[in-house]
């Protein structure tokens, strides 16, 4: 993939309204090439983070440039073009085939009466082929399982071309191999140049990606860097408000992140 | 595995089937049922109290467009001011109502809603029958049903913005506020009506007709019709993608209040000009998009004009035997819901054997 593509998170806070405070003084920076890890406990603002870079929500404060430039200033078509996203799977209503569902990430590219042509079909069935689920191209989106939907879903956001790719919760609903296989395909996305950004549960998901981490601790507060930065059994803890140890196996080669016996 | 990159970069290179092979192309499927319609138009033409012959019917024509000396006249007016118009009519209204069904079920993600979702028959009631009440003639009937509905619209649109809530949720809801409403107002309304005359007048209109229907209110109707039917077909990519919820629409660039609004205004437009010249006519809005889905699956881009051709087709069934059956002109209402609370369960139990469910897994 050509062009560098950098996403600078300044300061960023948000706050409903009547709520209070949900995080502040957020700062970080996403490029291309780089997989991040949002990691915190239940409700602390992970998904609403991710939201805000999606453009899906306005931060109450602070900004966040694309390449220098304001988000608030650039088409969300333009912006869709740069950003794509993969949400927490749902079950549609509606019966569409893969392969329609999937052509959809040409959207920013198409003109608001336009439909796809024969190129933007061309760009899905690679997408998908990415995905080595060409076998459910002509299927009903509705009648795969989740893994399957996760990976169709991520070949939507492949058919988008966007340069940055975020993932709510990609591997939740899935069972333990779909979850590796995901994290596999977030890995190779990251080596073919895209920047990834996902939030998880799962902390040593992080240690298996050997990604950056942005987290928030149990108060809200923010940190972020390399996960050998970041992640300490002291942080973990107090993250999550239970004992959690980590161990370098040599045999895996990486650390892990686990709970002792109850 | 090829990288991304190459994936890109190979795309031309290869050669696809667009689409899986189906029975008929989009295309020929419309012109099939297009010429469907034009048939049962033409046999509808030729149905009636006055005469059942063909041969009338086309002897009508022929004087009309001067080919033959002039025999019947009460055959040629019969044919060009009752019969056309009313066909005419139906096949307006079914097409309006059914699309408008399609594309509400579509924006709201729900394939349960039908085109009163957002309170516009409700309005369009309380509209017919305060003319009703003040003793207001067939037009003035028509413009406060039609203004009625609209205004319901509004308010049902207006509600999430006084909440700074503008979620489809938040929509549906106020459609339902609104129409309770609006109920109760028309309730008030029958009890202070004149038993004989006005209450049985409010009852009627509700029930649906397209008996009395001239070519000045086809003049009328006729262009929101094409209008805003041809926008909906133009942007049905793009009601697909509202269908997948705000999330997805949002994160692929599209303006999604600036879409759904065009939709839902085009939709409420549809419905109301159907029901200021027919009254409230219930099922075709929720049975003929489902239908629809059965045939050509849930893309709208292929099922809004099948769709449009379906409801037309649908309608002019149903009023044809409303005014040939009995020596008593049947409410479409009434035919409506024995036709289609039946087709509705049939098109759930086929969906469900197909394994189409949308309930299984909700």
């Amino acid at each position: 993939m050509k062009g560098k593509t950098k996403i600078e998170v300044l300061e960023l806070g948000y706050a409903y309204s009547g709520f209070g405070e949900l995080f502040n003084g957020v700062s970080f920076t996403i490029k291309t090439g780089e997989i991040i890890c949002i990691l915190g406990p239940n409700g602390i603002g992970k998904t609403t983070l991710l939201n805000c870079i999606a453009n899906l929500i306005t931060p109450t404060k602070g900004k966040i440039l694309i390449n220098g430039r304001d988000m608030n200033k650039i088409q969300p078509r333009d912006i869709a073009k740069t950003i794509g996203y993969v949400p927490q799977t749902v079950i549609p209503s509606f019966d569409y085939e893969v392969l329609e569902y999937v052509v959809t990430g040409c959207a920013p590219r198409l003109g608001t009466f336009e439909r796809p042509k024969e190129e933007h079909y061309s760009i899905a069935r690679n997408a998908i082929e990415q995905m080595e689920i060409s076998h459910l191209s002509h299927k009903a989106y509705t009648k795969i399982s989740g893994g399957e939907r996760q990976q169709v879903s991520i070949a939507r956001a492949i058919s988008q071309q966007p340069k940055i790719i975020l993932m709510d919760e990609p591997t939740s609903h899935l069972d333990c191999g779909n979850q590796v296989k995901v994290l596999k395909i977030i890995k190779k996305m990251a080596q073919e140049g895209y920047g990834v950004v996902f939030t998880t549960h799962n902390p040593d998901q992080a240690l298996l990606l050997k990604t950056k981490i942005a987290a928030f601790d149990k108060d809200g507060n923010f940190s972020f860097g390399t996960y050998k930065e970041v992640l300490n059994e002291g942080f973990l803890r107090s993250m999550y408000g239970i004992d959690l140890h980590l161990y370098n196996i040599d045999e895996i080669g990486r650390s892990v992140c686990i709970a002792p016996i109850l | 595995m090829k990288t991304l990159s190459e994936t890109f970069s190979d795309r031309q290179s290869k050669t696809f089937s667009n689409k899986q092979p189906k029975t008929f192309s989009n295309r020929q499927r419309i012109l099939l049922l297009s010429a469907l319609l034009a048939c049962l138009a033409l046999f509808s033409l030729s149905m009636g109290r006055y005469s059942n012959s063909p041969v009338d019917v086309i002897n009508a024509i022929r004087s009309r467009l001067g080919l033959i000396p002039q025999s019947d006249i009460s055959m040629e007016n019969i044919v060009f001011y009752v019969r056309l118009p009313r066909i005419f009519a139906s096949i307006f209204v079914g097409a309006m109502l059914s699309v408008s069904g399609a594309v509400y079920q579509g924006t709201f993600r729900n394939p349960l809603v039908s085109p009163d979702l957002l309170g516009v028959s409700s309005g369009a009631s309380v509209g017919a029958a305060a003319s009703i009440l003040l003793g207001f003639g067939m037009l003035q009937r028509q413009i406060f049903a039609f203004i009625g509905g609209i205004l319901a619209v509004a308010l049902t649109a207006t509600i999430p913005k006084l909440f700074r809530n503008t979620s489809n949720m938040m929509l549906v809801l106020s459609g339902i506020i609104v129409g309770g409403f609006l109920n109760s107002v028309l309730a008030i309304m029958k009890f202070v009506a004149e038993e004989q005359t006005e209450l049985s007048s409010i009852v009627f209109w509700q029930m649906g007709s397209v008996s009395s229907v001239k070519t000045r209110e086809l003049v009328a109707i006729g262009p929101v019709y094409i209008i805003c039917t041809i926008l909906l077909i133009a942007l049905s990519w793009r009601i697909n993608i509202l269908s997948f919820g705000e999330i997805e629409a949002k994160t692929l660039g599209m303006n999604v209040r600036r879409i759904r609004g065009i939709v839902i205004v085009c939709a409420s437009l549809l419905t109301a000009s159907a029901v200021c010249i027919s009254g409230t006519i219930g099922w075709i809005g929720l049975v003929i998009p489902h239908l629809g889905r059965l045939v050509v699956g849930s893309d709208h881009t292929e099922l809004l004009p099948v769709t449009v051709i379906f409801g037309s087709i649908f309608m002019l069934i149903i009023d044809t035997i409303a005014r040939i059956s009995t020596s008593v002109e049947l409410p479409l209402s009434i035919l409506t819901g024995f036709v289609g609370a039946p087709t509705y369960a049939y098109l759930l139990y086929r969906q469900r054997a197909n394994s189409r469910s949308f309930l299984k897994e909700r």
